[in-house]
């Protein structure tokens, strides 16, 4: 899977936990996820287990801290497929 | 002096109705909302029956986006469309973003009497148990808590006075009441949400069903299965749903030209103490008659003013006793008893919910100059024959009907009295 497919997939994991999907539209690499899309960040959690259930990896808890944007969270898993 | 305090708007999803018009449509025609369930059933209840809001999950999605939805198990989410309802009934507008403007002078007491069993039972303890707690998610302590229903109400509707979550059983709805009423009273609020809630699961209904307390007789006829202060009563029928009454101090209601159904004259809780008759399931008589003569003192009210009783009158023997204590505390005799009701004939034992949805059922029926049937009691309890012409057994239009007293029992042997009477301006 190439960044591209991993983003788009990205995009879809976080649209339920984003108010406004019009921000999804314009979202890049360094969209703040808590910060741009107002994610509430209790929900981050639910974030990485759903990613783990669409491209069947585990995330650690540490890999999982350091996702601050959508291009963070597409490098973990990019890591982790490859 | 203390603030006089009246509802203005309120919020009802039970087994039998969601939203005012349906329930009292529902109420009106003694239609009843108690269904057989296969899975009871399958699960080998001895009650297969029970009173359970109908196509509820589509009503939710009408009122929440799917974020919410996914941490709005049934006990929060009977309790927050009760509450939307009822806050738009008073005339608020209800909006995900509001600019940021926290309501300081509004607050909210909801309690349920078991609340987040199924998350508990469906999630928890699978999960748990399989290893999976780092799986379960964020949702699973905002659901269980007993603070559940008040936190998620309190954020839908940027609440910022007291938000918090009583439970006494099946007292928990009416206490809410009582204590809201107090908090508007002594002017630390204007304006409070009050009401119960609670689930509908057979993980809620177990416990009841392995005391044999429950109806096991109508599991083929359930709409008969509820059947308070009848001959034929063999237990009471589990119930689920929610009731929120916005209460207000009456000037602020005024002032912004409110429409009110009501009035709180009064209300009174207390507890046997489980001596003398009282035990953890069952009332002592002299608690449940301290509660009501105290509820008749603090609404300044005779006992020859009382119209009407909504009883709690849940359909097992208790309710012979219920009677005789209204009676005694009242000192009005069979000739002289007022007219008496129960609304669990209809939507069964709600439990945390049923203090709240049967006082949304009293403050309609004051309104609305009506007495609902109590029905499933053609075959009135021997013991109880005397009161017999006091029970409606088909609506009854009252006009002049202007003050009902309203009472709920719970486990523990705690009480609760509450006296609305109607507005007339």
């Amino acid at each position: 899977m190439d960044e591209k497919q991993i983003f788009q997939e990205m995009v879809n994991i976080l649209r339920p936990y984003v108010k406004d999907p019009a921000l999804l539209e314009s979202a890049t690499k360094d969209t703040h996820i808590l910060d741009d899309l107002k994610v509430n960040s209790a929900r981050l959690v639910d974030v990485i287990i759903k990613c783990e259930d669409v491209f069947d990896i585990e995330i650690d808890d540490d890999d999982a801290d350091q996702i601050r944007t959508i291009g963070d969270a597409v490098d973990v898993l990019q890591k982790k497929l490859n | 002096m203390k603030n006089r305090v009246v509802i203005t708007g309120m919020g009802v999803v039970a087994p039998n109705g969601h939203g005012l018009h349906d329930f009292e449509q529902a109420l009106r025609e003694g239609r009843s909302g108690i269904r057989f369930f296969p899975r009871l059933e399958e699960l080998k209840f001895s009650c297969q029956i029970g009173g359970m809001p109908e196509n509820f999950d589509e009503i939710r999605t009408r009122y929440f986006d799917h974020e919410k939805l996914m941490s709005l198990n049934d006990n929060i989410g009977y309790m927050s469309v009760s509450a939307v309802d009822a806050w738009r009934d008073a005339g608020f507008a209800f909006s995900d973003d509001n600019n940021g403007q926290v309501d300081w002078e509004t607050g909210a007491i909801l309690g349920c009497g078991i609340g987040g069993m199924d998350t508990i039972a469906e999630r928890v303890v699978p999960m748990v148990n399989e290893g999976k707690t780092r799986r379960m998610g964020s949702r699973i302590v905002e659901q269980v808590m007993n603070s559940g229903t008040s936190a998620r109400v309190g954020g839908l509707l940027a609440l910022g006075n007291q938000v918090t979550s009583n439970s006494a059983a099946c007292s928990t709805g009416t206490e809410a009441i009582v204590d809201a009423m107090w908090r508007i009273r002594t002017g630390l609020a204007k304006r409070m949400l009050a009401g119960g809630s609670e689930g509908a699961s057979p993980y809620i209904w177990a416990g009841f069903d392995s005391m044999r307390v429950i109806a096991r007789k109508f599991n083929d006829q359930p709409e008969r299965g509820s059947r308070p202060m009848s001959a034929s009563a063999n237990g009471f029928v589990p119930g689920a749903g929610a009731g929120v009454l916005v209460l207000e101090d009456l000037e602020t209601a005024l002032n912004r030209g409110a429409r009110i159904y009501a009035e709180i004259l009064g209300g009174y809780v207390n507890c046997g103490g489980q001596r003398n008759g009282g035990s953890m399931t069952a009332p002592n008589p002299e608690g449940v008659q301290r509660c009501i003569r105290g509820a008749l003192a603090d609404a300044d009210t005779a006992p020859d003013e009382i119209d009407a009783i909504n009883g709690h009158l849940t359909a097992t023997f208790a309710d012979p006793s219920e009677i005789r204590n209204w009676s005694q505390a009242l000192k009005r005799d069979p000739q002289d008893f007022p007219y008496v009701n129960s609304t669990k004939s209809m939507i069964g034992h709600c439990l945390g919910a049923a203090g709240a949805i049967e006082s949304v059922a009293v403050v309609l029926q004051l309104h609305g100059g009506f007495l609902h049937p109590s029905i499933n009691c053609e075959d009135v309890h021997p013991e109880i024959e005397a009161y017999g012409d006091k029970i409606p057994h088909t609506v009854m239009e009252f006009p002049e009907l202007k003050i009902i007293a309203k009472s709920c029992f719970g486990f523990g042997d705690v009480n609760s009295c509450l006296v609305f009477k109607k507005w007339e301006g």
